[in-house]
């Protein structure tokens, strides 16, 4: 169940549990959207962040990447907090998401949305791409870049839409660009909202045994999903927020058996 | 080098395609020009210059839409202050160069640094106008950067600023009365003192002046090119060379890592920001940019004539600018070059030829004296007074007429004449695969 939570700053905590996120709070107007939200995500795990509409999974999303400030609250990623840091600083440190509402870059063709992604490429200081003397490298750079995004478009099964403008994609297929463009940026934590809307079932367990094996070599995911089968069947831990707390966590079976869980869900 | 390999690199440089189209773009306007020059019964002399007054326009034009293609086209920053920053370059550059005996007084830097303050000058104003701006929505910096244009064309019309001192330096911007720019080097090429023609001409000068002098071609009336339109053309030209250099500078910018993060943050800035992309820096960089290269492409314009006014710079220069990128299609370098010279040719310089023709080919008679004069006789279907009326006032209804184009292209061709044009941000070739290839 709900642990107490954790302490601040300590290295080991940092290691173990990569994201952490305490008493956070979003008030929108009248409403409360989030209402002191604490929670924690094990390293190298596949956690589940489920809930109701509304029960404030987004708006948590958006505090932890640094799109919205929490009213109250802290978030802690490794061993340092990063509440307030803005949203390019969080992904920088690597720490990314993917949106519920798909934000490909629809006049960018998926190759170019995929290969914008990696951090800090050379090609990227203005000077590096104009000089002539320096042109060289930032070209040598892309030519390297444009064959690794070729490869992550063929695992996501997008290489042969690689020259259409993202914006002619289906829903689900903007799902896995999202994907594709976030892991390009190699990073340790990644937060999935509903990555698998408007995926089709085979895409989606090949999606998940990669999730699986990228989670092997260390990276944590933290994913909202309606779909029930998902998160019972992949995830680990389950977290479940109600009215913008969490009302529950522990083991898929646990939480299927929570009185206040199926309260939650048929609107108890 | 071998002139197989010269052409491959040029090729790499610009596109192949897209040179043709705007060699051709040139071709199609200079043919017009020469046609209309024709039935106007010009002669050699005045021909050429037709085409060198267009050539000029069309590629002070290019240039100021490619400037504006790099801060609204790529990263859609909409920049309404265009002729603001333009007025601060060229000011700039007049009262550095200017000598400090004239009137307004300058400081007498040689004309190539002062070119270089007037570019910084611009770039700071542009950065100052964007870090508050850009902090917020995208219609702010609309507003700050309009509001900033009229503020500095009304500085330097006003009183206060037309003779000031600075630590001690006498200064002005000559207020209403405009201030001097040094003469053009181009000048200089042919004349001995570029500010005085009859002090005589350099080697290159007589040679080039005895050439056109008693130059003929078949099927035009009279002899010779004069002086100043030689001079006027090769000014022209060495303003074609300014394109291709900003036309080589922008695409490097747009075909690399840097234009690809532009490109995100026009499309969607807070996906770019989730990837980890320091929007703000790049906005600011690129804004920057864009101002001094607007404050050069000023500089280059208003440099031909040795004299500037505030007059010059009313927020229509703005707009004339966006209308030519418009045309030719934002986002697009090749057709910001392709806009710039079709809206000088047509659109700007074009309804006061059709004026002229009009007026040389028939007899129109005298137009009405008012609009209502012009309307009214429409109601019995007599439409000649209209007619009338809408020629002889042509230059009048111009931003009429260029209000229609520009309805008519967002509702017809948005993306400009070339239609939809994918312009890949990327430094390699993205429709080839392998890390030796392109």
């Amino acid at each position: 169940m709900a642990e107490a939570a954790p302490a601040p700053g300590a290295a080991t905590e940092g290691a173990d549990r990569p994201l952490r996120v305490d008493g956070l709070t979003k008030r929108f107007g009248g409403i409360t959207a989030v209402d002191g939200a604490t929670f924690s995500v094990d390293g190298g795990s596949l956690t589940g962040l489920i809930g109701p509409n509304g029960a404030g999974k987004s708006t948590t999303f958006d505090l932890i990447t640094g799109v919205q400030q929490p009213d109250a609250g802290a978030v802690y990623f490794g061993d340092h907090e990063i509440t307030g840091l803005r949203t390019h600083e969080i992904a920088r440190q690597g720490l990314v998401r993917t949106f519920q509402i798909t934000r490909e870059l629809p006049e960018m063709t998926v190759l170019e949305n995929v290969m914008l992604a990696p951090h800090g490429q050379r090609g990227e200081r203005l000077w590096q791409s104009v000089l002539p003397g320096l042109r060289g490298k930032v070209v040598e750079e892309e030519r390297a870049l444009r064959e690794r995004a070729w490869e992550t478009l063929e695992f996501f099964e997008l290489d042969h839409l690689a020259d259409e403008h993202a914006g002619t994609l289906s829903g689900g297929q903007r799902k896995l660009l999202e994907m594709a463009r976030v892991l390009m940026t190699d990073p340790s934590v990644v937060l999935l909202d509903e990555p698998m809307a408007g995926v089709n079932p085979t895409l989606q367990e090949e999606l998940m045994a990669r999730l699986h094996e990228l989670r092997a070599e260390g990276l944590t995911f933290l994913l909202v999903e309606h779909d029930m089968d998902v998160i019972m069947s992949h995830c680990e831990h389950v977290i479940v927020m109600h009215q913008g707390r969490v009302l529950a966590e522990g083991e898929p079976a646990e939480i299927a058996d929570d009185e206040r869980v199926i309260d939650a869900y048929l609107g108890g | 080098m071998s002139v197989a390999d010269a052409t491959d690199r040029l090729r790499d440089v610009f596109d192949g395609n897209d040179v043709r189209l705007v060699v051709g773009v040139f071709l199609g306007i200079y043919v017009t020009f020469i046609a209309v020059s024709v039935l106007l019964g010009f002669d050699l002399n005045g021909t050429v210059n037709t085409l060198r007054r267009i050539t000029f326009l069309a590629a002070a034009y290019a240039l100021l839409s490619l400037a504006l293609n790099l801060q609204w086209g790529y990263a859609g920053l909409f920049n309404i202050g265009v002729a603001g920053f333009m007025a601060v370059a060229v000011y700039t550059t007049a009262i550095l160069a200017g000598a400090p005996t004239a009137s307004p007084p300058g400081l007498g830097l040689p004309l190539w640094a002062a070119a270089i303050g007037g570019m910084v000058a611009a770039a700071i104003v542009g950065a100052v106008a964007a870090l508050p701006a850009l902090r917020l929505k995208a219609d702010y910096l609309a507003i700050v950067t309009l509001a900033l244009g009229e503020i500095i064309r009304i500085s330097v019309l006003s009183r206060t600023f037309a003779s000031f001192s600075v630590a001690g330096l006498q200064l002005g911007t000559g207020g209403g009365q405009g201030i001097s720019i040094p003469d053009n080097p181009v000048r200089g090429l042919y004349y001995l003192d570029p500010s005085n023609p009859t002090a005589g001409t350099t080697p290159f000068g007589s040679a080039a002046f005895a050439f056109f002098d008693t130059l003929t071609v078949p099927f035009f009336s009279g002899t010779g090119v004069n002086q100043t339109v030689v001079v006027g053309w090769t000014y022209a030209l060495v303003l074609l060379v300014f394109v291709g250099l900003f036309y080589v500078l922008l695409r490097r910018i747009g075909n690399s890592p840097f234009g690809r993060v532009l490109k995100a943050i026009r499309e969607d800035e807070l996906a770019a920001q989730s990837l980890g992309k320091n929007t703000r820096a790049f906005k600011i960089q690129v804004f920057t940019l864009g101002c001094a290269l607007m404050g050069l492409a000023a500089i280059l314009w208003q440099g031909s004539q040795g004299y500037t006014s505030p007059g010059e710079y009313l927020p229509i220069q703005t707009f004339y600018v966006f209308i030519a990128l418009i045309v030719g299609g934002a986002g697009s370098n090749t057709g910001s070059v392709i806009g710039g010279a079709v809206f000088a040719a047509f659109l700007f310089e074009g309804p006061n030829f059709v004026k002229r023709l009009v007026g040389h080919l028939f007899d129109l008679g005298t137009a009405p004296n008012t609009i209502v004069d012009a309307v009214v006789p429409i109601a019995s279907l007599e439409i000649g007074p209209f007619l009338t009326y809408v020629i002889g006032n042509i230059e009048i209804l111009r931003p009429v007429f260029l209000g229609v184009v520009l309805i008519y292209l967002m509702q017809r061709r948005p993306d400009g004449l070339l239609g939809h044009r994918k312009e890949i941000a990327a430094a390699v070739d993205l429709s080839k695969r392998g890390e030796t290839d392109g």
